[in-house]
């Protein structure tokens, strides 16, 4: 496939396998913050070619994984009445909150449909006027842009039977918290490409100099993970710590601007629940005021709910890349695909589902994956 | 609509043949006059089999020396039509690979229709007329059937049942429980088309170029290396859950472990694009012309060579082999060189979100 086997290429990844190999002199704990590359990762397995030194964990940056339970009980509320029709992407439809999904709510009758755009829920709401089209607004910065736009449109063209369920989450507050955790091990940072093509990498610099910590913003394909690590690495043994862009065929510094515009003019920054985390402030995306008629939540008078997470998943741990899926002792045996007790376990960019579908023999020593419990050299 | 339309019975017609109803009724389900309308202006000139003629409740056959194999698969697709093909093509072609992968010779398949009130009768004579034309395209006879009608918002258009009957000419034992350490597997082609084609067109997705559906009887194939004498040991059409799942479902009834290598399968450009943009993984996507084929190491390349010198299997490739290893793990080498494991999904993939 054009501009994209290129790189995928194994004599390069080898290569720079080679280079790592050399550079490193030393133990190095890095985290992609990217649901997209974790699964990149393990898919490839762009893990099982890094020098011993070098580790990875894997960060908070899936937007299935850390919408929290409330949330997606709002949501399950939401589809359930007779009147609305539900729209979601793909892979929310099987995240749970207790024992139910969206999936479930489909089977007893509520219209919950899976679209790729919240344009194409915008159309449902236009040619279904005697309905309510709710779209359930996920994501980090990167789907953001598309989900303002819809609002922007149903505001401008007065599709008052539209509105939107937000969760949406931003990624710096995310890498400070865990950066100023006590428990932290994390020294150097893959920044999400996708989100940095929407919001630039202005934003990282601050936090690269306040913690003394490289950030390079890294692509998605394994040999732009692989140069990713390289530079994080170089910047690791050199004693620097800078924000560099790995992607640069796809992100500039000040990202882009129109659509960040279109954001603001949406959105504002709000508090936000992060799923097996808490409350992060400043962390997620709400709706300004003049956007209110378009809040679900609002629309529908929605209650908050408590939902308690299982005692037994630590995808909090894993999220902050604290902990890794195989460390858990719910892991493949209580907790599975199947029956999820984590949402990090449901998606497919979730940590603890990558894991499971490409590595869970590694812990009893087949495949030859190093085992991530160590390194604490910070 | 046809010389075969004649009125049967007590010299008593109704006063509205088929032709005249634009749509499916509850009565063309009742077993009265719309019943029997249906059948002989419809589905008795599409199938024109002398089993069928006869009008009997079942079809009397005979059966050439052998063993009998026997399937069955209901087809519930939607949309009915879809690029390279629909829901009666399907049908046909379904138990047809069903049979091939017993390394049976399909002779009968039975038809039941289960359609939706309000279905236009366009719709459906098109369905049958592609099931005629595959039927005789897979060298199979539709003996017997059956049809009822459901009231609408109770069904999807159209379901249909087939169910075949094959002979079985050789002696093999081809089945999981025939796989041994060391045997090798052979692709018949490119993986993910049909799944993608009917997702294309399910939810309105555009892309460049089309995609066409695989959908294929893959009888001739099969018989064609049973014939030159390949010792097949087990095959497998790809499905719902592609390639990945049926590895997954070998390997463990076989009790091994299946290693594949990830450049060695073929993905059309155009299907990778798709599933790169949608985040599905082609592994995982379904197909209706493909199949895997189990052969000792030393007729790998023979039946390489020979799957290639048919239409049906001109991409087909070796992919990987069967070790002792773990039962029921299959590992793949990825195109990166690093190892992982190949899992059966819980369900359908889900597209998503970035």
């Amino acid at each position: 496939m054009k501009f994209v086997d290129e790189y995928r290429d194994p004599e390069a990844a080898r290569g720079y396998a080679e280079a790592l190999a050399k550079l490193v002199a030393r133990p190095w704990t890095i985290m992609e913050i990217c649901g997209g590359q974790t699964h990149a990762i393990v898919k490839f397995g762009v893990d099982a070619l890094l020098p011993e030194q070098v580790t990875l964990v894997h960060g908070p940056g899936c937007p299935v994984c850390v919408t929290p339970v409330e949330l997606i009980e709002k949501a399950l509320n939401i589809a359930a009445i007779p009147n609305v029709i539900f729209c979601s992407f793909g892979d929310m439809l099987r995240v749970p909150a207790g024992s139910r999904d969206l999936f479930s709510v489909k089977s007893e009758g509520g219209d919950v449909r899976i679209v790729y755009s919240p344009m194409d829920a915008l159309k449902i709401a236009l040619e279904n006027p005697g309905r309510e089209v709710v779209f359930f607004a996920v994501g980090f910065e990167t789907t953001a842009p598309a989900n303002a736009m819809a609002a922007y449109q149903a505001r401008r063209q007065g599709i008052a039977n539209f509105s939107m369920l937000v969760s949406h989450v931003l990624v710096p507050p995310a890498m400070e918290v865990i950066l100023s955790s006590p428990s932290n091990r994390v020294q150097g940072f893959l920044a999400a490409g996708h989100v940095c093509t929407v919001m630039g990498y202005s934003e990282y610099e601050a936090i690269s100099r306040k913690y003394n910590v490289p950030v390079v913003v890294t692509g998605f394909e394994p040999l732009d993970i692989l140069q990713g690590i390289h530079m994080v690495v170089l910047q690791l043994e050199e004693g620097r710590a800078e924000v560099e862009n790995q992607y640069s065929r796809a992100v500039q510094r000040e990202g882009n601007t129109a659509a960040q515009k279109l954001i603001r003019e949406v959105f504002r920054v709000v508090p936000r629940k992060w799923r097996g985390v808490g409350e992060i402030a400043n962390s997620g995306l709400g709706l300004v005021d003049e956007y209110s008629a378009f809040d679900a939540e609002r629309k529908f008078g929605l209650e908050e709910h408590r939902v308690e997470e299982s005692p037994d998943c630590i995808s909090g741990l894993v999220l902050q890349g604290v902990k890794k899926p195989a460390e858990c002792p719910a892991f493949a045996g209580a907790c599975t695909p199947e029956h999820p007790l984590g949402a990090t376990m449901v998606s497919n960019e979730g940590a603890c589902a990558a894991y499971y579908r490409y590595r869970r023999f590694d812990s009893e020593g087949s495949a030859g994956i190093r085992s991530g419990a160590n390194t604490d050299e910070r | 609509m046809s010389d075969d339309t004649t009125s049967h019975g007590a010299g008593f017609q109704c006063p509205l043949p088929v032709n005249r109803y634009p749509t499916v009724q509850l009565a063309h389900g009742g077993g009265g006059r719309l019943t029997q309308q249906l059948v002989e202006e419809m589905f008795l000139p599409a199938f024109r089999d002398r089993e069928l003629d006869s009008r009997h409740d079942g079809a009397v056959l005979d059966i050439p020396r052998g063993r009998l194999a026997f399937t069955t698969d209901s087809y519930v697709v939607r949309p009915l039509f879809f690029p390279g093909g629909d829901i009666g093509t399907l049908a046909v072609y379904g138990s047809v690979n069903d049979l091939a992968m017993c390394g049976a010779r399909p002779l009968y398949l039975s038809v039941g229709f289960i359609l939706e009130e309000g279905l236009p009768m366009d719709t459906l004579r098109r369905v049958v007329q592609s099931m005629k034309a595959a039927a005789a395209e897979a060298g199979v006879r539709l003996v017997t059937g059956d049809t009822k009608v459901v009231d609408r918002g109770k069904g999807d258009g159209i379901f249909i049942n087939t169910a075949g009957v094959g002979v079985v000419e050789h002696n093999l034992v081809i089945a999981p429980r025939s796989v041994r350490p060391g045997d090798w597997i052979v692709l018949s082609g490119d993986i993910g088309r049909h799944g993608i084609a009917v997702m294309a067109v399910r939810e309105g997705l555009e892309f460049e170029c089309r995609i066409e559906s695989d959908c294929a009887p893959l009888s001739g194939l099969v018989l064609s290396m049973l014939e030159r004498g390949i010792e097949v040991r087990c095959l497998r059409d790809l499905t719902r859950g592609g390639l990945a799942s049926a590895l997954v479902e070998i390997a463990e009834a076989a009790g091994l472990e299946i290693r594949i290598e990830e450049p060695a399968i073929p993905v059309r450009e155009d299907v990778r694009g798709a599933c790169e943009m949608l985040g599905f993984d082609p592994l995982y996507v379904a197909n209706e012309g493909r199949f895997i084929c189990f052969v000792p190491p030393a007729e790998a390349e023979k039946t390489v060579a020979l799957m290639r010198s048919h239409p049906l299997g001109r991409d087909a490739a070796a992919i990987g082999s069967v070790t002792e290893g773990r039962a029921g793990l299959v590992s793949m080498k990825s195109r990166i060189g690093a190892s992982r494991i190949v899992d059966m999904l819980s369900g359908e993939q889900l597209p998503r979100i970035c």
